[in-house]
């Protein structure tokens, strides 16, 4: 059939499959991924007999290709006949999840568990059940560890002589000599877990738990963190005292500080898994450990904590256990050595402000607040900073700018120019957070001074900032609080502060929109092309190249060009090159403009 | 004098001792068994790495049992110019290191002096066959003929050995790479430098942590160098480090992340009766090594190797002198640069005996249960294959008798450097400069 009007269609399938063995890396890639239209034209029967068979050996290639590999066949089951056929996939899978290559493995279990849902139960027990079962006897750490994440999916849907079979496999693997494989088994132990009856969570994976929490490798004993997490989740709360809390109590204080630290990163999973009784009893002065904890990193992923601990404590005792037991250490980390615990402890400090209400906030947190708004990390401050709008809730603006902006305003007037640019880059941050009215109130009399400074990169930065805040607040504010002002700095004595007009009017023209561009700008700008300062003059010139897009071509014609044509025969070498330049720029435009019109 | 050791490791005239040496390219730099011992891979100078393998008992040949013939060989690095720096890194493979199996492919780390790279060697023995547009000839078939579709089938074939590139790990040291050692976790491995050690992820190649930092703020304070780093065989969390001091320092990962801070300290204090000029050279630790038991540490220096019980830092468990004849000569040796071979050291699989290299092409042998120790020669003079090996003796001062070499006529640009015990048979691998032996027990 295919025989009469073969050849235009067979020919591009003709090159896929020719390409699956390319010398190109690309082009088998390609073809991999197209592997679904060969299939499709090879048809049911020859993918089965022919395809499949050469792609179970094809596993020396590229790992890129064997993942894109790997990923097809998780979707292939229609391509085969059907779910009837579907354990006709596992042979190249099988040999997938057994290469080297972590992703490649990984993929293929995922390929695995999609199409073990495609299988009937009986052909689970006849087809799936012994894959898995090799798998997790194979003699290479690879293929066990590509086991452990196989139990889950069929467990629930197999007989009972079979369930006891996979959880001895299981139990087995557990155990292995290699530690990939506990590792593997560890990670697993919780997904596990989740499938299996009460009982048999109770008797078999407890056991295991314990084993794998008490592993000599650490490694091994920090992913048991996890599962403990998810098994306690599954337990009902009168167990949870004797079979899982001595062993994550146990592991809160591994002597390990990596196993500590996993401990820590789960602790509001941890926290939600175990309920509010333990919570109070063993979780609080666990989490108060962590936060003192000998090792930075550790203290990091509690510090990051802090915030959502708090918030999940038990309603009834919250403001006391924070009070008494939390705020303490917190003191202590605020002045901590290391940055990185202060930097996550600012991100998540503001947050308790909301819990503790106002005035715990005045009088145990602002001091804080202020002390890390203080820090000599930019990212403490920053972090503080960008949270400000949470406490402001809380206490209300006028508290807040009392208390905190007496803080910023230090910063601002910092003698180390750096500490202020970087108070600058927070401006429209703070701007967006405190609203127009308390921005005009305090803080804008000092975007303007800063525009006056005497380091040029804090002149810059400032300029930048106003175009920033005209973003936020509009072009009407523009035009009432910032423009006046800084046309005003057009008269000043100094030409530094004269060229400072000139780089805001290029930072501010296009947020501000013709209107105020051409009706009070552009005067100013026009007067200054006489300045006596030549510097002036010719930032004359790139200012009015630079505003000319904004400006409708009327002003071009009548006000700027003949300005431009005069700074062109400027004494002036650098005035005549940037006025000349201004010209061919401005009438490109203007032909645009014009043309744009007609 | 003293400048040699702490001078900046980074200076581009750090090698000329070794040129002076030889400047063939297949001088071996390496030797390691993997874990079965099936495998033995050396490194050389040229940037290449050979691996061979156990010849498989037959029959008819009892005695060939034990024979390693090459498996593969490729070029695993390639020589570089750090053009920020102005530096030349050459080529030279400073260290092996096997992974443990995990599929039937062979994984192991090989290094130069800046980056390590992870090889892949695989067979093949099979090759897929048949296409649509060629014909078996590889002529192009005109499309109008293709009525089929053909898919390719796998033929087996000759066995092929590949060897491929996993991973590449650089970027990460500042000076000069000296060891590399795989975790028992399997899934990490540290790199070791003059003055840092870094910890890498077996998957990751660009991030490492970095563990060990003894770089002084002002480098003109710099007194002391990492010289050598191992993991223990067991325990994930705890590895050694040595210095040009003669000091070793253990180290528990799990205290912190950093570990500038060593949780045990092994010194031998000095004797002020042998105090003198070339001291600190000499005590300066060339080699590292955990007992396969992880419960000691022997470490060679210059004249000696020493074995350390973990739970004693005061003094050595057992000292071994390798030539103590040499002595008396260290001006020369200070002189013509020898003074400065690191020599490595090994265990056999039991424990029982550690072998070490000397000059002459010699080598020794000590037995730690009978105290009994022996200097053996590798050479193709004196040893034929399958011939039994003649001690050797070193004759100091007074009269020569027959048989034994004086020390003056000791050639010391045929140094064994390198050697490698298989982890359980008597096999042992000696390379001499560019040849490499390999000796076995006699077979009964």
């Amino acid at each position: 059939m295919a025989g009469a009007e073969g050849d235009d269609s067979l020919y591009p399938i003709a090159v896929l499959i020719d390409e699956l063995r390319n010398e190109d890396v690309q082009l088998r890639l390609n073809s991999i991924k197209k592997l679904s239209t060969i299939a499709l034209a090879l048809g049911v029967e020859r993918t089965r007999t022919e395809l499949l068979p050469f792609l179970t050996d094809t596993i020396y290639d590229e790992d890129e290709v064997l993942l894109a590999l790997a990923e097809q066949l998780g979707s292939f089951t229609v391509l085969v006949g059907g779910p009837e056929f579907v354990h006709c996939l596992l042979p190249p899978l099988e040999s997938l999840a057994t290469v080297e290559e972590t992703v490649v493995r990984d993929k293929a279990v995922e390929s695995l568990q999609k199409i073990s849902q495609e299988h009937s139960p009986v052909d689970l027990e006849v087809h799936f059940v012994p894959l898995v079962k090799r798998l997790a006897s194979g003699d290479w750490f690879t293929s066990r560890t590509s086991a452990c994440g196989l139990f889950s999916v069929c467990y629930p849907r197999v007989s009972s002589t079979v369930k006891a079979e996979i959880r001895q496999h299981f139990r087995t693997l557990c155990s292995d000599d290699t530690p990939m494989v506990r590792r593997a088994a560890s990670s697993k132990l919780g997904e596990f877990a989740k499938v299996l009856e009460l009982d048999y969570v109770k008797s078999d994976i407890i056991p295991l738990f314990t084993a794998l929490a008490s592993d000599e490798q650490d490694s091994v004993r920090l992913l048991a963190v996890e599962a403990g997490v998810s098994i306690a989740t599954l337990l009902p709360q009168e167990d949870l005292e004797d079979l899982v809390m001595p062993t994550l109590r146990q592991a809160a204080e591994d002597k390990s500080w990596r196993v500590r630290y996993m401990v820590a990163d789960k602790f509001s999973e941890l926290q939600k898994a175990v309920g509010p009784e333990i919570t109070k009893n063993d979780l609080v002065p666990a989490f108060q450990n962590l936060l003192k904890d000998c090792e930075a990193e550790v203290r990091t992923a509690a510090a990051n904590k802090v915030k959502v601990f708090c918030e999940s404590l038990p309603e009834d005792s919250r403001e006391t256990i924070i009070m008494t037991h939390i705020l303490p250490c917190v003191k202590e980390l605020v002045s901590d050595t290391n940055q990185h615990v202060k930097s996550a402890l600012a991100s998540v400090i503001m947050g308790l402000s909301t819990i503790l209400g106002k005035d715990n906030t005045v009088e145990h947190l602002l001091p804080l607040f202020l002390v890390q708004l203080k820090d000599e990390y930019p990212e403490v401050r920053l972090n503080i900073i960008s949270n400000l709008d949470c406490v402001n809730e809380v206490i209300g603006i006028r508290q807040l700018s009392q208390s905190l902006l007496p803080a910023i305003v230090e910063l601002a007037e910092d003698a180390k120019w750096r500490v202020r640019l970087a108070i600058i880059e927070y401006m429209p941050l703070l701007a967006g957070q405190l609203g127009v009215e308390f921005f005009d109130e305090k803080l804008n009399s000092l975007c303007m001074a800063w525009l006056i400074d005497h380091v040029y990169a804090i002149r810059e930065a400032a300029t930048c900032n106003l175009m920033k805040l005209v973003e936020k607040f509009g072009a009407e504010w523009a035009q009432n609080t910032i423009v006046p002002k800084v046309l005003g700095m057009a008269n000043d004595s100094n030409y530094l502060h004269r060229m400072t007009t000139l780089f805001c009017i290029n930072a501010l023209s296009e947020v501000c929109g013709q209107e105020i561009t051409t009706k009070h700008m552009l005067p100013v700008v026009l007067k200054m092309s006489t300045d006596q300062v030549a510097n002036v003059r010719f930032n004359v010139a790139r200012c009015l190249q630079k505003i000319g897009p904004v400006l409708d071509s009327s002003a071009l014609q009548a006000d700027v060009k003949p300005v431009l044509e005069k700074l062109a025969t400027d004494q002036d070498m650098d005035v005549k090159y940037f006025a000349l330049e201004a010209i061919s720029v401005i009438t490109l435009i203007n032909g645009h403009t014009v043309y744009d019109s007609m | 004098m003293f400048t040699r050791i702490i001078r900046d490791p980074a200076s581009p005239t750090e090698e000329v001792s070794a040129l002076l040496c030889s400047v063939a390219a297949d001088i071996i730099s390496t030797v390691e068994f993997n874990s079965t011992g099936e495998l033995l891979a050396t490194g050389d100078k040229g940037g290449r790495v050979v691996v061979f393998q156990r010849e498989q008992e037959s029959k008819n040949q009892p005695h060939r049992r034990g024979e390693y013939n090459v498996y593969s060989t490729f070029q695993s690095h390639e020589p570089e110019f750090d053009y920020l720096k102005s530096l030349e890194i050459e080529e030279k493979i400073n260290k092996i290191r096997w992974l443990p199996q995990q599929n039937a492919a062979y994984f192991l780390l090989s290094t130069n002096d800046k980056t390590v790279k992870l090889w892949k060697i695989s067979e093949r023995d099979k090759r897929p066959e048949g296409y649509n547009l060629k014909d078996e000839d590889g002529r192009i078939r005109d499309p109008a003929t293709i009525t089929t579709l053909r898919v390719p089938v796998l033929q087996p074939m000759d066995l092929m050995v590949e060897a491929t590139p996993r991973r590449v790990f650089s970027n990460a040291h500042t000076y000069h790479i000296n060891s590399i050692s795989v975790n028992s976790d399997y899934e990490t491995f540290m790199s070791t430098d003059d003055l840092r050690i870094n910890l890498w992820n077996l998957e990751i190649t660009n991030r490492s942590f970095n563990i060990v930092d003894i770089k002084p703020a002002n480098m003109e304070e710099l007194t002391e160098v990492i010289t050598a780093a191992e993991f223990h065989p067991h325990q994930c969390n705890t590895f050694v480090y040595s210095s040009s001091k003669g000091s070793i320092r253990l180290c528990d990962m799990r205290a912190s992340a950093l570990c500038d801070n060593h949780s045990k300290f092994f010194e031998e204090p000095e004797d002020p009766s042998n105090r003198s000029f070339f001291s600190e050279i000499i005590s300066s630790i060339s080699d590292v090594k955990f007992s396969h038991s992880g419960r000691y540490l022997m470490t060679r220096d210059y004249l000696t190797v020493k074995v350390w019980d973990l739970n004693m830092e005061s003094k050595p468990l057992e000292t071994y002198q390798v030539h103590d004849y040499l002595r008396s000569k260290l001006c020369s040796l200070y002189e013509n640069d020898c003074i400065f071979d690191k020599f490595e050291c090994v265990w056999n699989g039991s424990d029982s005996v550690i072998m070490t290299g000397s000059y002459n092409n010699f080598f020794r042998m000590f037995d730690r249960n009978t105290k009994r120790d022996v200097t053996l020669e590798a050479s193709r003079e004196n040893s034929k294959p399958r011939a039994i090996l003649k001690p050797r003796k070193v004759c100091v001062g007074g009269k020569r008798r027959k048989d034994e070499i004086s020390v003056d006529s000791l050639d010391f640009s045929k140094k064994i450097i390198h050697t490698a015990w298989h982890p359980s048979e008597n096999i042992i691998a000696v390379a001499a400069t560019n040849n490499l032996y390999i000796f076995q027990d006699k077979v009964n």
